[in-house]
């Protein structure tokens, strides 16, 4: 018996796959969620607009938070470590989390390196803009990924513009030659050997999310119609006027994206969806997106 | 033959290619009219709560359970075992109930606790197996037959066309299982 092995790691993920992650910060937002259909729970102390909007460090959870959150489920529960911060990783690997978020939502603890995921058990995910960023992380051991688009501002479009450069970049990697694909590697700073994988399959060899931004079913909708595997939905769902509904309607959208009709009826009568923000009014050293 | 994936949520893509590495033609099911023409269905592993919320509130649950009561073979993995049991011994809800087990749900504990190991599979021996979060199934009705085991425990069971398994065969390169299954679906 193995137990922590890649398969194991990157099949978790493929359960995954059609589904909506929420985030949520106690554990009757999590029965919400359980409820409204979600595949699994983001475990956080504050959603990621709350953190945009509070400013200071932000770190991993309280355990007893995460532990009150796992006991509330029977859905997979998630939880955030700072990028490159080991120790709060293994607490959270101790503590019995299904998947590791490595995220850009809470402030970077290493300057230089991401973790080295393959000497963890637990699964991790990591966020991405483009495929070099992509392939840095599954060297690194990541089982999963997600589009990283731009936490807490209730604005799509970065998440748009990351899945649109990966398939983009994943599209030309397809035609390359072996020596463009060499040349190119090294453009974009990813490992030969991974780029050749993904050449060979023609996709992503892991998940593939798409997070930061999502606020409506539509939203929801457009990220699977971009080819992405299911969504993050972080402070979407619980800074929005009627969670559950809003809950319950972008999980039949994230499955239903290619039925408009169905669409239109689940998108009726919300109420009102959480305050967005341009990307352009964020000054550049708050974007979440570039750690 | 055309096989039906049930693909609302959950690892629908992974069962597609096995079928079709075994030339059958494999479609996923979304909506009640994917469910005609069929020979077989095969029930993914995912989240079996989103999986059933996700059934029920776009009408696909009662029309599934109606085809597979008319005699449709139907092969469950893992949440499509917990779909397919009369009993979940630690959840409040059961769904389609037509599988004469009790299962426990996420019974091999948390993701850190999920393994590869083999099957042990009646007249194939032993077939390797992913476990993720897996159920297990502690009771097992009269008329069920346990086709393999894994640690002396049942992991894979048939009961007429309906064929369960706590683990996702799906994950591996072996396609003995998703075999039997055809062949079940070839006899009715």
């Amino acid at each position: 018996m193995q137990k922590g092995t890649y398969r194991v790691k990157t099949g978790f993920a493929e359960m995954f796959k059609g589904g909506v992650i929420m985030d949520v910060t106690t554990p009757e937002q999590a029965q919400i969620a359980e409820e409204a259909g979600a595949v699994a729970v983001m475990a956080l102390e504050r959603v990621p607009a709350d953190i945009r909007a509070q400013g200071g460090v932000a770190r991993m959870a309280d355990p007893k938070k995460i532990k009150e959150i796992m006991r509330a489920v029977s859905i997979p529960v998630m939880a955030k470590c700072r990028i490159g911060h080991i120790a709060e990783a293994r607490i959270l690997e101790a503590l019995g989390v299904d998947f590791i978020d490595e995220s850009e939502v809470l402030t970077p603890a290493d300057p230089f390196h991401h973790i080295d995921k393959w000497q963890f058990k637990v699964p991790f995910v990591c966020g991405c803009r483009d495929l070099g960023e992509a392939c840095r992380r599954l060297a690194e051991g990541a089982a999963m990924l997600r589009t990283k688009g731009e936490a807490g501002t209730g604005n799509v479009v970065e998440a748009v513009r990351h899945m649109r450069i990966l398939n983009d970049q994943i599209r030309r990697l397809k035609e390359m030659s072996r020596a463009e694909l060499v040349t190119y590697a090294k453009e974009i700073g990813a490992p030969v050997e991974i780029l050749e994988m993904i050449q060979e399959l023609g996709r992503l060899p892991v998940v593939n999310f798409a997070a930061g931004g999502i606020a409506t079913p539509a939203d929801a909708a457009l990220m699977r119609m971009l080819g992405a595997d299911g969504v993050f939905v972080g402070s979407g769902i619980f800074k929005s006027e009627n969670p559950e509904k809003r809950a319950r309607a972008i999980v039949l959208a994230c499955t239903y994206y290619d039925d408009p009709e169905l669409l239109a009826k689940v998108s009726e009568d919300l109420g009102e969806a959480m305050p967005g923000v341009e990307i352009e009014k964020i000054p550049e050293h708050s974007l979440m997106q570039y750690r | 033959m055309k096989i039906g994936v049930l693909a609302v949520q959950g690892a629908a893509r992974e069962h597609i290619l096995c079928l079709r590495k075994l030339g059958v033609e494999a479609v996923p099911v979304l909506r009640p009219p994917d469910l005609l023409d069929l020979s077989g269905i095969v029930l993914p592993g995912g989240e079996s709560t989103a999986q059933w919320r996700l059934l029920s509130r776009a009408g696909l649950a009662e029309p599934l359970k109606k085809a597979l009561e008319e005699g449709l073979p139907a092969f469950g993995t893992c949440a499509g075992l917990i779909l397919l049991a009369k009993e979940i011994t630690n959840w409040p809800e059961h769904y389609l109930g037509l599988l004469d087990v009790a299962v426990e749900r996420n019974a091999t504990g948390r993701q850190v606790d999920s393994f590869e190991a083999e099957v042990e599979v009646d007249g194939l021996g032993e077939v390797p197996a992913v476990f993720i979060r897996a159920p297990a199934i502690r009771r097992v009705g009269r008329g069920v037959e346990v086709l393999g085991t894994h640690d002396d425990e049942p992991a894979l069971v048939k009961q007429g066309a309906i064929l369960g398994a706590t683990f996702h065969p799906e994950l591996t390169e072996d396609l003995r299982v998703h075999e039997l299954f055809l062949n079940l679906c070839r006899k009715e």
